[in-house]
């Protein structure tokens, strides 16, 4: 596939005249064009017109927004030699987090977050919602799956030695995705509010609560009180669908924009000999 | 890295970055066909394992032990393994605190210039050893402390009451043997040398709070009832 070029390197309308002529000045004496000509010219001229749609519509686009240099830099930026398949686990676990949010929409469209219904609407999901067991399945593996792949990221960047200069700060970031997939982790397990997850989450929660100085603060901050009550749930919540998706997706941002600024590392065995082969040979 | 070594990486990561292929359409098919890859395996394990859904939430159950979800077994385990209760705040929060901490700081704790793993064999071993002490607290965590199991070796004739009391939840707030939490309840290990046969009868029937009563269970099953006070009694 191929983007559209952007205008200034669009090939430019023919000059009037340096066409063969068409009907308009059609020298006299020659045959009239049949039906069948005049049909093709016209599907001729559609196809033409057909064409420019997507070009135009970019160029619409970029007029407006000035993206095309960005797209470029961001699609076309080179990747160093040696890049392989360990170099996936990241855009995989962003991935997985794009299947959380489009799964944990769905089901957010059945859920009742109050601590009488929300066990009842779960077995509404799972009994009588079309595709909701199903879905409900792949948001609860997707989580595993996400915990996962961001551990195996992690532990590529780190044997690659990616979080050395001048990456230290994507490594930052880095880590505090993997703490807020934690927190993602443990907010959604109270949801279903089954046994299984309440009794966990207070055993979580009173854990909170053992921290010094800010333990006890947090844990009535996420209990929304000194008991676990009815505002428990609705807080978890929140937390687990507005407040860290939002700054999971936020992060996610700045963590890409740091890749493509300062590109993906090559590959630790390549660093030394060949690139200085190359090197000595272009002095 | 000093300023000459950080524009030697530098200098050389353009070289091989030149000599790379751009993103689109190389390095973009690998990713996509890697997020292919993740969706199925979501959908595989959606469709054979599912989402199995608990019976409902009670807070007024004493008898249910909670268990995370297993990416949380490590710290589980560790919470199992520090006993002593001055220590524990160091399990539950110390400990992974500390982790948080280095982990954001790794950039700055390790500054050796080389990349290679084996060129930098401290850090290298480091993430080896924390590895192989989170797998092995995970499955230590998976397979100690399943709910409802008591190791304790017991004759036979006991057997059927240590079956009882693995499935009343006692373990909630008593230890028995190597199983169950220390507290709130003392240990029953050896409750059979401090308590006579009655006496133990006696207070499953008529316990202090917050530990629930046994006497539905005395009315309805005296079988099992017997059962786990000769199990109990048999605990010296």
């Amino acid at each position: 596939m191929k983007l559209p070029s952007p205008p200034g390197l669009r090939r430019k309308p023919p000059r009037p005249g340096s066409e063969p002529a068409k009907n308009g000045n059609r020298i006299n004496g020659a045959p009239a064009p049949t039906k069948k000509e005049l049909k093709q010219a016209q599907r001729a001229k559609l196809k033409e017109q057909a064409l420019e749609v997507p070009i135009s519509m970019l160029g619409w686009l970029d007029e407006r927004t000035g993206s095309t240099p960005f797209l470029r830099a961001f699609l076309f930026r080179k990747v160093p030699k040696g890049t392989n398949w360990y170099y996936t686990l990241g855009s995989a676990t962003m991935f997985a987090f794009v299947n959380q949010a489009v799964t944990g929409v769905f089901l957010a469209m059945y859920y009742d977050p109050s601590s009488t219904q929300a066990y009842g609407s779960i077995r509404h999901i799972i009994n009588d919602v079309w595709l909701g067991s199903f879905v409900r399945g792949m948001h609860k593996w997707g989580a595993t799956v996400m915990v996962v792949l961001v551990f195996l990221h992690m532990g590529r960047v780190f044997f690659f030695g990616a979080y050395k200069y001048p990456r230290e700060l994507n490594w930052i970031i880095g880590v505090v995705l993997l703490i807020l997939t934690m927190a993602m982790a443990f907010t959604g397990y109270l949801l279903p509010f089954d046994q299984r997850s309440f009794w966990a989450t207070v055993v979580g929660v009173n854990i909170n609560a053992s921290g010094p100085i800010v333990g006890p603060y947090l844990a009535d901050f996420l209990r929304g009180g000194s008991e676990f009550g009815a505002t428990t749930l609705s807080r978890f919540y929140a937390i687990h669908m507005l407040l860290i998706p939002g700054l999971i997706a936020a992060l996610i941002g700045a963590h890409l924009y740091l890749v493509s600024k300062l590109g993906t590392t090559a590959p630790p065995w390549l660093k030394a000999e060949k690139a200085r082969e190359l090197a000595e040979e272009e002095i | 890295m000093d300023k000459r070594q950080r524009e030697q990486y530098l200098r050389e990561y353009g070289i091989l970055k030149a000599q790379g292929k751009p993103f689109f359409p190389y390095a973009i098919l690998k990713d996509g066909t890697m997020a292919m890859i993740t969706l199925i395996v979501i959908i595989l394990m959606s469709l054979i394992l599912g989402a199995e859904l608990g019976p409902k939430a009670d807070p007024t159950t004493t008898s249910y032990t909670p268990r995370p979800e297993w990416y949380f077994f490590f710290l589980f385990e560790l919470l199992r393994v520090i006993k002593p209760p001055a220590l524990v705040f160091i399990a539950t929060v110390g400990i992974p605190t500390v982790c948080m901490v280095l982990l954001i700081l790794l950039p700055f704790i390790d500054r050796n210039p080389e990349r290679h793993p084996a060129r930098r064999p401290i850090a290298t071993l480091t993430a080896v050893t924390v590895i192989a002490l989170m797998a092995y607290l995970t499955v230590e965590g998976a397979l100690a402390g399943a709910p409802g199991q008591i190791t304790l070796k017991v004759a036979p004739q006991y057997a059927k009451g240590k079956a009882v009391a693995a499935s009343s939840g006692c373990q909630g707030c008593h230890k028995i043997g190597e199983n169950g939490n220390a507290g709130p309840g003392p240990p029953l290990t050896h409750i059979g040398a401090r308590l006579p046969r009655n006496a133990i009868a006696r207070t499953l029937v008529n316990p202090t709070a917050p530990m629930p009563s046994f006497v539905n269970l005395q009315k309805q099953h005296p079988d099992q009832f017997n059962a786990l006070v000769d199990f109990l009694a048999s605990l010296k």
